[in-house]
């Protein structure tokens, strides 16, 4: 029960996928302009990586190890394009937010990775956990990174006026940088500083190369 | 020669690298996800074609409600005095015995068997191929065209912006322009769709006295009526726009139709 409960806490800050292991950056920069996009591709993001661990986990045993990426590659990619059809069909105004974001689940580094690295090695049971665990850690950093750009860019949070915008008779004037994705950059930047302020122990040491694994997708 | 059903273990029990295993799994994981993928695809289609559907005709309406003249036209006879014709780009005339709501434009311009390649010299909104006809919407009044409406199409930033560009009796001053489709830079090319930024085209002026077409969209604000103040941040959504316009008020677009208008009325 215990270690039930850390896989899922742990990734959320000490192991977080994006700020501890920069998986999944790619995304997180394109779809946090507004939080409820964010938060629309969280949870398809979520489903996926739940889904397709239970999968990749059930069949373990029957992947051949020549071929594994390419059956991991197979079946990630079919849940991706059912759930692109189930939001296009469900929730078709975000869907068009989201444009081709979705589809790049495909290729987001967080998927392929936690398939290898942990389903493929673990039973069903924590790995479900282990992914769901993953896909809330990835959304509460793109829930706060919603948050802050849709905030500080359109005044607003989930299209709810917050702040009255300068072209509507109020105070505040929206910061165009915060809807371009250099934006998305400097806060993810600025949480990995707060949270390795935190947890020193994250801070690699001086000389020695960054985090492996991943790229910028 | 060793019969190979001698002992042939099950399909599951054999070793991993064993070739046959090694593609059975690949062909079963295929064949899975093909039915996965077909299925939620066919399911789910006709929910999806009502909501596009269901998008171009609010756009429309809302575009409609907006003209003045609309209001008054359809007040005097009644809704029935829009009516929607079928248009051969090539050579302006209408294209008679085909019912218009049955066209399917895009479908049409994806099809190689009845698209109109467009020469690249010509093709600034960068579509590569249209389709042959295009519906377009006309209004009249006393037998007068008061009003046109053509779809247009271009490309912006990164997506496809989808139009409806109506003109006046005139057919040279814009009466509103419409984004019924786009997926550009949400809060910079995306403003685009704000009704903040389409309210500044009606009574701009699509070509000049020589019947050239100038309309563009600027960096920073209009100074002339040919003009339209372009948003900040998104000059390549504007220069879209106007390669749009021009495109297709131009001699590969909508120009043999207008010309027509102009000379003969319906």
């Amino acid at each position: 029960m215990r270690s039930a409960v850390s896989r899922i806490i742990t990734p959320l800050i000490d192991q977080n996928p994006i700020s501890r292991q920069i998986l999944g950056v790619c995304s997180a920069l394109a779809v946090t302009t507004a939080l409820d996009t964010a938060l629309l591709m969280s949870a398809a993001l979520t489903i996926v990586l739940c889904l397709s661990s239970a999968l990749i986990s059930l069949l373990r045993h029957h992947i051949p190890h020549v071929i594994r990426l390419i059956v991991q590659i197979t079946i990630i990619a079919s849940l991706v394009i059912v759930i692109d059809e189930i939001l296009r069909a469900f929730f078709f105004e975000l869907s068009r937010a989201l444009s081709v974001f979705v589809g790049l689940i495909v290729t987001n580094c967080l998927v392929l990775g936690r398939a290898e690295a942990f389903a493929m090695r673990n039973p069903v049971g924590p790995s479900v956990l282990d992914a769901l665990g993953n896909g809330l850690g990835y959304s509460l950093i793109l829930i706060l990174v919603g948050s802050i750009r849709e905030l500080l860019g359109q005044g607003s949070l989930l299209g709810f006026t917050v702040f009255q915008t300068q072209t509507d008779g109020g105070w505040f004037q929206p910061l165009g940088l915060m809807q371009l994705a250099p934006a998305a950059f400097f806060i993810i930047g600025l949480l990995v500083w707060a949270i390795r302020a935190i947890h020193v122990d994250q801070v690699e040491p001086s000389g020695q190369a960054a985090t492996p694994g991943g790229g910028l997708r | 020669m060793v019969d190979p059903r001698a002992h042939r273990p099950g399909l599951l029990a054999r070793d991993n690298d064993d070739p046959v295993k090694i593609v059975a799994v690949a062909g079963l994981v295929a064949l899975c996800s093909a039915l996965a993928v077909t299925a939620a695809a066919i399911l789910l289609e006709p929910r999806q074609a009502a909501h596009l559907e269901a998008e171009q005709a609010a756009r429309m309406a809302a575009m409609l409600e907006t003209l003045p003249a609309m209001a008054e036209v359809l007040a005097e006879s009644g809704a029935d005095s829009l009516t929607t014709r079928l248009v051969d780009l090539a050579t302006g005339a209408f294209v008679d015995g085909a019912d218009p709501a049955d066209y399917d434009a895009e479908a049409a311009a994806a099809d190689p068997a009845s698209a109109v390649t467009i020469p690249a010299e010509l093709d600034i909104a960068g579509l590569r191929q249209r389709a042959p006809h295009a519906v377009v919407h006309i209004l009249e009044q006393d037998g007068e065209v008061a009003l046109v409406i053509l779809p247009v199409s271009g490309t912006g930033y990164q997506s496809r912006i989808e139009a409806l560009l109506a003109l006046e009796a005139d057919l040279r001053t814009v009466a509103a322009l419409t984004i019924t489709a786009q997926a550009d830079t949400a809060g910079l090319g995306a403003r685009i769709e704000e009704p903040a930024w389409q309210a500044l085209w009606p009574g701009r002026v699509v070509s000049d006295e020589t019947g050239a077409i100038v309309i563009s969209v600027v960096r920073g604000a209009a100074s002339t009526p040919y003009e339209v103040d372009g948003i900040s941040g998104a000059t390549r959504t504007g220069n879209g726009i106007t390669n749009m316009l021009r495109y297709w008020l131009g001699d590969h677009g909508y120009g043999p139709f207008l010309a027509r208008l102009r000379d003969g009325g319906l």
